[in-house]
């Protein structure tokens, strides 16, 4: 087993819960990443462009603060590249616009409204996400 | 003013979290998705703590009149089990396991200037795009 890392996970966790209830406290907002996204590409100016341009750049200066905070480079380690990463780049987002949501709307916001469609959806993409990677790291390799 | 700084203030906080908690690393993801390999439970921790705090919160919330800079909350209302919620989410789930990225990390880690984040988030935007051309043929047929 890889060593967890328990008070990252555990206080970063917790953070994106509360980033969760201060969208939905102060604007009655679901925190779906992928959605707001959506937003911002289509120059949705209906639904709101600026709140949605705000939070994506937030996301950007909240992984910055991070560098300046711990003064260390994020802790990232790719693990695909060229035509891999491309292709999961594709299917993230059609999965994500055909399906709805991603992580943050359908995991963190959609099963804490007890939303069935955000239920189904999580079990889906992590089971998916599971055979994926057994199918890449075990079946090819 | 106060709308976009609300959403702002919910992504800094948000894109902090990510970076914590090390969800934005593949490595991580990846490693918690390859449960016949050497398991990192770390995302678990993180998808349990931010739902623990949104579990409790959202109904709460939710319960008021209105929230705190909005004249109402604005939830997602589809409630079908549709075609598109359970193809989106497997297209979604392959992708997330080929690279190890979601729409959040993805866009969080922009902050590293890694160029490869930089090509993932570009096939992204262009994959919602194409899945809102999808979008609009199914609803056309």
């Amino acid at each position: 087993m890889i060593e967890p890392n328990f008070a990252g996970g555990l206080i970063g966790g917790s953070l994106i819960g509360i980033a969760s209830l201060t969208m939905l406290l102060l604007l009655g907002r679901i925190t779906g990443i992928s959605g707001i996204l959506t937003g911002v590409i289509t120059w949705n100016k209906e639904g709101g462009l600026s709140w949605r341009a705000a939070f994506i750049g937030g996301l950007i200066i909240g992984a910055f603060v991070y560098q300046i905070v711990f003064g260390r480079p994020l802790p990232i380690e790719m693990q695909a590249s060229g035509p891999l990463l491309i292709l999961a780049g594709l299917l993230v987002g059609i999965g994500t616009r055909l399906g709805s949501g991603c992580t943050s709307g359908h995991g963190v916001c959609g099963i804490a409204r007890r939303s069935p469609r955000s239920i189904v959806s999580t079990a889906t993409f992590m089971t998916v996400a599971i055979a994926t990677v057994y199918v890449t790291r075990h079946l090819l390799s | 003013m106060k709308t976009p700084l609300a959403a702002l203030l919910s992504g800094i906080i948000f894109g902090l979290g990510l970076a914590i908690s090390e969800m934005i690393n593949p490595a991580r993801v990846i490693g918690f998705l390859d449960i016949t390999g050497q398991w990192d439970f770390t995302l678990m921790l993180v998808m349990g703590s931010a739902l623990s705090f949104t579990l409790i919160g959202f109904p709460l919330i939710t319960r008021k009149a209105h929230p705190i800079l909005a004249e109402k909350f604005t939830l997602p209302t589809k409630t079908t089990l549709d075609m598109p919620l359970l193809g989106g989410a497997v297209l979604f789930g392959i992708g997330w396991g080929l690279a190890g990225l979601c729409p959040g990390p993805a866009i969080a880690g922009l902050a590293s200037a890694d160029p490869s984040i930089f090509l993932f988030v570009a096939a992204m935007v262009v994959g919602q795009v194409a899945g809102i051309g999808i979008e609009k043929t199914m609803i056309k047929n």
